[in-house]
């Protein structure tokens, strides 16, 4: 297709000059992996942007993903990147960040990767308000896979390991991140994407465990299988169906089959990280002896 | 002090400052008197949710710039095996110590074995060659370590730390020496700028140097088969030339971290192999043969993994058998044929663990090989 745009002689340079976010991705990766209507990549627009206004310092920020397909995010941001194993970001950025307590580490992976085969890892990290912060786009399904049901599936929908209809419960992700701890809990959709954006700001500089939920289209899966159209028409949907509710209790905002969204900022609050708790702890216990770990502070 | 204690004590030695573990019958003591000396010292002991989440987040300390370890016996080796593969592919410095219990599963808890033996060579999927290390005295677990810690900065590869449940809990008098005469290697960092650097381009010795996150590099780290930049690579041609890079950079070394304590092989007509504890019950046994004249010498594997494949078929070319005793059902003996291949006999003395093997059962098998 470039080459097709290259030979209109005269027309002008568009998209590669001016894209804003040029910058915060490595150029030399793209094109990207993803389908079109994916919600992954208007996700990465927000995450950008979020980067932009943040402030910090690029070379003291990095992105640690799982696998699937927003397991590929990591490796198209021009950050330092770390693609890990299924499930496990969590824990790799868990090491990571306390190991050089100055950087500040974002998890970015899909809702398969972090609750089924992540569950733990996600439960304790929140428990224990590590220093993260978690973005995880939930598009209902394993989509790197083939459209299997996942945690996130909605009760009714149709997925390849679930042909007639799928009849687990799924997870309230919100609920469950502040039920385990999360300082900070947020859901917005593709569609909302300047409070999405936002959310990320302020997630970036929140210290503790941030989770913030991405609801996005999978049309090539999970809206084909269940005959919700393209992705055009999962935007209309998170439009028209989506309530903003900040504040609202995390127990009140499940999510069902194509039915309202409750979206918003649920959860804000301040504790201690754990790192945090480990300097204060052992400055009481040792006093003049305990010199703190990771020296000066994460950028906040 | 006792074996557990001693390896701690070696992972500090060794400039080791983060730790991730989950406990673990009989290698907890390990992570306890970490985390007990750590805080003074400065680094951080997190006790994680699991081996598997230990075994990655040692990894993310490991980009961090630290060195790392975590510790462990056979259920939860089973778990790290994913995160074996994970060091293996991206190349992470790591230290894994695994005490070695009874098994299958949960087994013998408290007990002696040395039956991962093999599961650390081929326990996670696809090609990769670790580098392991058999200790048979708290002392050796102390200097031992520091050798292990160096192994994985020079190699680049996961390093296997393989003690036993004896091994472990036997206490017996360690020299702790000046730290000016412990030998440490440091990581070899990258002296190329941003730019010029690519993470997985391999120097001389086919080990690429490194940087951490946060250095600027802007680096990309993944377990997919990647390129030198570290981009995914999907094809066969790129698969072969990491996978194979990933291999040679232990096999063409081989020769080199082969390490083995020889003892009375000069007129030798039976070779005992051993490792680990059994070395130390061998020993005795090669010593009650040789009173009774049997021509008996003792080859000890101090690195097992690489095997001293070329030093084994040496001796094959001149020695009558090969006696294997390990707490095991001949895990090694199997190694020890193959480097033998076929020249003479290989005769396993086999013991499924949950204590040592008496030195007579050992005596037993040379005398019956010397008639």
């Amino acid at each position: 297709m470039s080459e097709d745009l290259h030979s209109l002689e005269g027309a002008p340079a568009f998209c590669e000059i001016d894209n804003p976010v040029m910058p915060y991705l490595r150029q030399d990766r793209l094109p990207h992996i993803w389908c079109p209507g994916c919600g992954i990549g208007t996700t990465v627009n927000c995450f950008a942007r979020a980067l932009t206004d943040s402030g910090l310092d690029l070379d003291k920020v990095a992105i640690v993903s799982g696998i699937g397909c927003t397991g590929r995010v990591a490796g198209y941001m021009n950050l330092d990147s770390f693609h890990t194993t299924h499930g496990r970001p969590i824990a790799f950025a868990t090491g990571l960040k306390l190991a050089n307590p100055e950087l500040k580490v974002v998890v970015y992976s899909g809702d398969g990767d972090l609750t089924a085969i992540g569950g733990n890892h996600f439960i304790h990290a929140a428990r224990r308000n590590m220093d993260l912060m978690v973005v995880c786009v939930n598009n209902f399904t394993y989509g790197m896979t083939g459209g299997q049901v996942a945690p996130t599936t909605p009760p009714g929908a149709t997925q390849t390991t679930t042909p007639y209809g799928n009849y687990e419960y799924p997870f309230n992700l919100a609920h469950l991140a502040d039920a385990c701890g999360a300082v900070y809990v947020a859901r917005w959709t593709v569609y909302h994407v300047k409070q999405l954006a936002k959310a990320m700001l302020e997630g970036l500089h929140k210290k503790g465990f941030v989770f913030i939920e991405a609801l996005a289209p999978c049309p090539t899966l999970y809206s084909r299988r269940n005959r919700l159209g393209d992705g055009v028409d999962q935007l209309k949907y998170y439009k028209e169906k989506s309530v903003v509710r900040s504040g609202a209790d995390t127990k009140d905002v499940p999510l069902g089959f194509q039915s309202e969204i409750v979206v918003g900022k649920f959860v804000d609050r301040e504790r201690p990280t754990w790192l945090d708790a480990m300097n204060t702890h052992y400055a009481g216990v040792f006093r003049e002896r305990y010199q703190p770990w990771g020296g000066g502070h994460a950028q906040d | 002090m006792d074996g557990d204690h001693a390896a701690c004590e070696g992972a500090l030695a060794a400039g080791c400052r983060f730790v991730a573990g989950y406990p673990i019958t009989p290698s907890t003591e390990v992570v306890e008197r970490f985390a007990s000396r750590i805080p003074l010292i400065g680094g951080v002991f997190i006790q994680m949710e699991d081996e598997i989440a230990s075994s990655i987040a040692i990894q993310g300390a490991a980009w961090a710039g630290q060195k790392v370890m975590t510790v462990t016996s056979g259920p939860g080796l089973s778990l790290m095996m994913e995160h074996v593969g994970l060091a293996a592919i991206t190349e992470t410095p790591c230290v894994f110590v695994d005490v070695q219990r009874g098994g299958p599963s949960t087994g013998l808890p408290t007990l002696p074995g040395q039956a991962d033996m093999m599961q650390v060579k081929w326990g996670s999927h696809g090609d990769y060659e670790p580098i392991a290390l058999s200790p048979n005295s708290p002392q050796e677990c102390f200097d031992l370590m520091i050798k292990a810690f160096n192994l994985a900065e020079i190699y680049r590869v996961p390093v296997f730390f393989m003690m036993d449940e004896v091994v472990g809990h036997m206490t017996e008098r360690v020299v702790i020496p000046p730290a000016d005469q412990i030998e440490v290697s440091e990581r070899r960092w990258t002296k190329k700028l941003p730019g010029e650097y690519r993470v997985f381009e391999p120097a001389e010795d086919l080990v690429p140097d490194m940087v951490k996150a946060g250095d600027g590099y802007r680096i990309h780290v993944t377990g997919l088969t990647h390129d030198e930049r570290g981009y995914p690579a999907m094809n066969a041609v790129a698969h072969d030339r990491l996978v194979r890079r990933l291999n040679e950079k232990i096999r063409v070394n081989a020769d080199r971290l082969v390490d083995v304590r020889e003892e009375e092989l000069d007129d030798a007509e039976i070779v005992v192999v051993s490792f680990g504890i059994t070395s130390r019950v061998a020993h005795a046994a090669v010593e009650d043969a040789r009173r009774q004249g049997v021509k008996v010498g003792h080859l000890r594997l101090i690195i097992a993994w690489p095997f001293p494949r070329t030093r084994i078929g040496e001796l094959a070319q001149r020695v009558k058998a090969f006696v294997v005793p390990e707490l095991n059902l001949g895990q090694m003996a199997l190694e020890v044929e193959r480097a033998v291949a076929g020249r003479v006999p290989v005769i396993p003395v086999t013991h499924a663990g949950g204590t040592v093997h008496q030195p007579s059962e050992i005596l037993a098998r040379i005398m019956e090989v010397a008639r």
